[in-house]
């Protein structure tokens, strides 16, 4: 077949401005695959980590177990009120095990074993309500990426010492230095230095979050083992749901995925997802258009040709082969250039991680470079496959007689 | 007795259906021989070149049996068909009919590459001693588009003989050339037979043409009356 090959070639070669004009719709069509998947890939990106690039991707958190009944439940009636406490504290008892386990998964990238729970600071006559945040030291930025957000002072924790938000601190009039007093709803207090102060944007969390060592909360929350929660940092939030899950088989601990709260985030990705594959769906239709008409165009004109191929002792498929085969060229070609086109052009976007609000934010990474020209060849091969039997049916003596 | 290389008995061909129905060959018969070299003569619409296009396997006729070289063509599906055609008869138009895009070479050894797959250095090899022996041998590389219509004509007849064909049909050859050109070409043909023994069918108008073939065939009204 590689005579056939070389036909192919000659015929393309041979209307250089037709083919050159059918290779740069095709180059076309690919760019705007490759601008689209960047796009819609970048766009995504962009908005997963704004969204949930500060969240913990899979939290396994303490539950609260209803005490075991002790009345025979066979015996007679039994009506139970049970109130409800908040100062009632549950707690994973064996984090210190689970933590290294989990940690070991694959595309885990950090653990955070914390103790949470709320308090008052107290500021002089100032009373604000906050949540506490016990975090291990040194794993302060593992979840929340505290160390980018800190616009005074130090993210560092330790004993005595709490970092704070901005709204929190502009509320009190806390600078870097000062001391307040932080009192649990345990009724335990304690006096903390303000290490840093930090700055996500988020009103929750620059107005009410206080966080402290995990030796500090330990203390404040009255909780001598274990810890209230274990929030988990993965490589690819994506594979959240995968992963808790594998958690929760390995651990027996109910371990939820960041989805379960961003349901919507996600249903709303995957809209766009569906434009986005939508627009591309039309690119590579134009190029099934553009190459089917152009090859078909060629058959009419070729027919004669075609004839005397075919009563010289060419098979019907040695002349399907020939405009199969411009077909691919035509893709492949077509396809390289566009590929080209839009690495050159996404060039001229800010790379991943600096994607800012205010610039598209196009990923290059997401262009999709090898589908796009795979598939344009497939689907060029498969767009000539019509003009090509349309070619083989060529009668020989009606042709040769034109 | 000479061997018989094709016959065809009780040829019946009809083209369209009803009222429009035109049977163009009623009942033809024929038999030819290896190396000879005879003229097709004919008025037209007598059924010449529907016999020609029939013996070179570009159509089926609708009734009658065709037999080549002991082979029953007229059972043989379009595969079997096309490779019988390639293999044992050559073609030589009235309007040459070569490929544009390629060369005088390439447009001869058409019909070896096509079965082979690929170009080989024989078959180039080949293709370059025909274009000698017609006269071409500084035209080897010319596009086909570049030469004369009496050069066309004989790359055209050394693409027929390319592979060797036991039978080259030749419809109207000299048709379309001045008088010098169409006595190089039948010079050429009569030279080729007499060589390598190709058997030749030259459908033909020209009585001058006609003469210079040892056997004259006419074909009137869709039989063969002469």
């Amino acid at each position: 077949m590689l005579y056939a090959l070389k036909i192919a070639f000659r015929y393309l070669l041979s209307s250089k401005a037709q083919t050159a004009l059918l290779v740069l719709g095709v180059a076309l069509g690919v760019f705007i695959f490759i601008f689209m998947s960047a796009l819609i890939g970048g766009l995504a990106n962009f908005i997963l980590a704004s969204i949930a690039g500060d969240l913990s991707h899979v939290s396994i958190v303490a539950e609260v177990e209803d005490p075991a009944l002790l009345l025979d439940p066979n015996a007679g009636q039994i009506l139970l009120a049970q109130e409800k406490s908040a100062v009632r504290q549950a707690f994973l008892r064996d984090a210190a095990i689970y933590a290294p386990m989990i940690a070991a998964l694959p595309g885990v990238v950090a653990v955070s074993p914390q103790i949470t729970g709320s308090g008052f600071i107290t500021r002089g006559g100032q009373v604000a309500q906050v949540a506490i945040n016990g975090v291990e030291p040194g794993k302060e930025s593992a979840i929340v990426q505290l160390d980018s957000y800190i616009t005074a002072g130090s993210v560092r924790l330790g004993t005595g010492l709490t970092i704070i938000g901005q709204t929190l601190a502009d509320d009190l009039d806390l600078t870097v230095g000062d001391t307040i007093r932080l009192d649990s709803a345990q009724g335990i207090d304690a006096l903390l230095t303000v290490s840093g102060i930090y700055k996500i944007g988020q009103g929750g969390f620059d107005r009410a979050t206080a966080y402290v060592s995990l030796d500090t909360a330990r203390t404040l929350m009255a909780l001598p083992q274990g810890v209230t929660r274990i929030e988990i940092k993965l490589a690819d939030l994506m594979t959240a749901d995968a992963t808790a899950l594998r958690i929760s088989a390995i651990t027996g601990l109910k371990a939820k995925s960041w989805t379960e709260q961003g349901a919507q985030v996600m249903s709303a990705l995957q809209a766009q997802g569906q434009t986005g594959l939508l627009l591309k769906t039309f690119a590579m239709v134009s190029i099934v258009i553009g190459i089917a008409s152009s090859l078909l165009l060629s058959t009419y004109r070729r027919k004669a040709e075609i004839g005397i191929m075919r009563a010289m002792g060419a098979s019907r498929r040695f002349v399907v082969f020939v405009f199969v085969s411009q077909g691919a060229l035509v893709g492949l070609l077509g396809g390289l250039l566009g590929a080209g086109l839009g690495y050159i052009v996404l060039q001229a976007f800010p790379p991943r991680d600096a994607a800012h609000p205010s610039v598209m934010p196009i990923d290059i990474h997401e262009g999709a470079f090898g589908l796009a020209v795979l598939l344009t060849v497939t689907i060029a091969t498969l767009a000539a496959i019509l003009p090509a039997r349309a070619a083989a049916r060529v009668d020989p003596v009606t042709a040769i007689g034109q | 007795m000479t061997e018989a290389l094709l016959q065809v008995e009780g040829l019946v061909k009809t083209f369209g259906s009803g009222e429009a129905e035109t049977r163009v060959l009623r009942g033809l018969s024929l038999r030819m021989d290896k190396g000879e070299l005879s003229a097709l003569l004919g008025p037209s619409g007598s059924g010449k070149s529907t016999l020609l296009t029939i013996l070179g396997t570009l159509m089926q006729p609708t009734s009658g049996r065709h037999t080549m070289l002991g082979v029953d063509l007229t059972t043989a599906n379009d595969r079997a068909l096309t490779d019988f055609r390639n293999r044992h008869i050559g073609f030589v138009f009235q309007f040459h009919n070569l490929l544009p895009d390629f060369t005088a070479l390439e447009n001869v050894i058409f019909p070896t590459a096509v079965r082979e797959g690929r170009e080989t250095a024989a078959a180039r090899a080949r293709g370059r001693d025909l274009l000698g022996r017609m006269g071409l041998a500084d035209r080897v590389d010319f596009p086909s588009t570049n030469l004369s219509g009496g050069q066309k004509q004989r790359v055209a007849v050394a693409r027929a003989l390319m592979n060797s064909p036991e039978l080259v049909l030749a419809d109207e050859p000299t048709g379309n050339l001045d008088r010098a050109s169409a006595i190089q070409v039948m010079e050429l043909i009569g030279q080729i037979n007499r060589d390598e023994g190709t058997t030749f069918l030259i459908s033909t108008h020209d009585e001058k043409i006609a003469a210079t073939c040892r056997r004259q065939i006419v074909v009137g009204e869709g039989v063969v009356t002469g």
